[in-house]
């Protein structure tokens, strides 16, 4: 592994653990993995135009966003089932624009040189995204426990859950070269879902999600090359394998 | 503030408010001032709309008619019961640490809020989930304090605490209105607590409603109109 590689992985997992704490806390476990489907259609266009793949994911991440945050004020029930349904059919319609090789790197992640563009983008998405965590933290948190108390804070409800979900969708999008639009979705919740069980405060929930996050990203990724495997799903192992062990450890 | 003439300047003035929810009107025709440094009580029977008139006031919930707020208003809120997810690894620390952070106040002025409301220090310590429901009432009467709020919006901020508690809290609310001058919104079903501590009742009934010193409104035929039942309240005089 190149040192590029290295250093986006870990900015991408710091990413990933980061915003997975406020998702699970959210309780948006589900419309997040969904959310990271609607990537693939994106990612099947642009190899249909010889665009690069990743603009192709992060326009059709940031369509899912809006979508999510257009219907988030509605009943809670119709958005998930519309979420369901939509997101869906964007792995349904992904998988048959995208064929052959090019599918299972989409779906599980993995394959080709990193390009100056990419890690350009990575590392400038990775820090947009960690900063916006802790420059927002503590809205964050008051919005989580009471959007109304938030609102009398003078917190901006509705521009801090688009930017959220932005910066949500920006983290799927670093993270497909690793782990593809299957698996995205997990690396976000499972190390947060690990550190909300094994935490006291937010802060050592932020910090054990951001460890187990890189770890199994780092490990994962140089299991994967060792044993020729796809990375995506050595990581999500590694992760599951993490949360299962905190389970047992403290019930 | 006073204006000119010497009065005390409004802090809030609603103007002919009405709220629907669907097809359901909540109430409508509801118009009403609130002088600055005024505890106004709002009361009547469930379902009349209290918690609904709180939450247009906070710009949560869309309405027809206006509001107007002073352009100076810092609020301090406290919702009614809050179903909070058990088992949230946030401390009583993080959320005032979150709110100091909003208002830019330093977090031991944030956490001596605590004390203010009669929580032990190391209640700060515990996970939000892990408190009772009358030491989380606590937490968020505190958190309303954190930040210098100069108007206080409580919706049955003693809801599930225990008698001391109730009366300390009680008591802490109207320190606060008659010392610092804060106005104070409060719903209630303590008509004894309003009796003794409102400057102004507002009551929102099913036909029409009232709005006046607590002597004018809490009369025994008044509320056996209002509640359509007779009521009768102890009257704790000083």
């Amino acid at each position: 592994m190149s040192p590029e590689t290295v250093a986006l992985a870990v900015a991408m997992a710091v990413a990933a653990g980061l915003v997975g704490c406020f998702a699970v806390m959210r309780r948006m476990a589900l419309s997040a993995d969904a959310l990271s489907h609607v990537a693939l259609p994106g990612i099947g266009v642009a190899l249909a135009l010889h665009v690069h793949p990743l603009a192709g994911a992060v326009a059709m991440l940031f369509f899912g966003a809006l979508l999510v945050w257009a219907l988030e004020d509605r009943a809670r029930l119709a958005t998930e089932t519309i979420i369901g349904v939509v997101f869906s059919a964007a792995l349904a319609v992904g998988s048959m624009i995208t064929s052959g090789e090019d599918l299972i790197e989409a779906l599980v992640g993995g394959g080709g040189a990193l390009s100056r563009l990419e890690v350009a983008f990575g590392l400038i998405a990775a820090t947009a995204v960690v900063s916006f965590i802790l420059k927002e933290k503590h809205a964050l948190v008051v919005a989580l426990v009471s959007p109304d108390i938030a609102r009398t804070a003078g917190v901006d409800l509705r521009r801090l859950n688009l930017l959220y979900l932005l910066m949500f969708a920006l983290t799927i999008a670093l993270g497909l070269r690793y782990l593809g639009v299957l698996l995205m979705g997990s690396l976000i919740i499972i190390p947060a879902a690990t550190a909300k069980h094994l935490s006291n405060n937010l802060n050592q929930m932020l910090t054990v999600a951001v460890v187990i996050a890189v770890a199994t990203t780092v490990v994962g990724s140089g299991l994967a090359l060792w044993l020729h495997r796809a990375t995506g799903p050595v990581i999500v192992a590694l992760a599951a394998g993490c949360f299962l062990l905190a389970f047992l450890h403290r019930p | 503030m006073h204006d000119t003439a010497g009065r005390p300047k409004n802090v809030l003035e609603v103007n002919d408010l009405a709220i629907r929810f669907g097809r359901t009107e909540i109430f409508s025709r509801l118009s009403f001032t609130v002088p600055e440094g005024a505890a106004l009580a709002i009361i009547g029977p469930n379902g009349s709309g209290k918690t609904v008139l709180l939450r247009a006031l906070i710009g949560a919930i869309p309405f027809e008619g206006t509001l107007h707020w002073a352009p100076d208003v810092r609020l301090g809120y406290v919702p009614q019961k809050l179903d909070i997810a058990r088992d949230v690894p946030i401390t009583g620390f993080d959320f005032l640490r979150a709110r100091a952070a909003l208002s830019r106040t330093s977090n031991a002025a944030a956490f001596e809020m605590l004390t203010a409301v009669g929580l032990p220090v190391e209640a700060g310590a515990q996970p939000i989930g892990a408190l009772s429901g009358g030491q989380f009432q606590r937490l968020l009467v505190a958190f309303a304090l954190v930040g210098g709020p100069n108007v206080l919006l409580l919706d049955e901020p003693t809801a599930g605490v225990d008698e001391p508690g109730q009366e300390r809290l009680n008591e802490l609310i109207h320190r606060l209105q008659q010392d610092r001058g804060l106005t104070v919104f409060l719903i209630s079903h303590d008509l004894s607590v309003v009796y003794r501590h409102a400057t102004t009742v507002l009551c929102l009934g099913r036909e029409r409603h009232w709005c006046g010193p607590p002597k004018d409104i809490l009369t025994p035929d008044r509320l056996h109109e209002i509640y359509g039942a007779p009521i009768a309240f102890h009257v704790h005089e000083p």
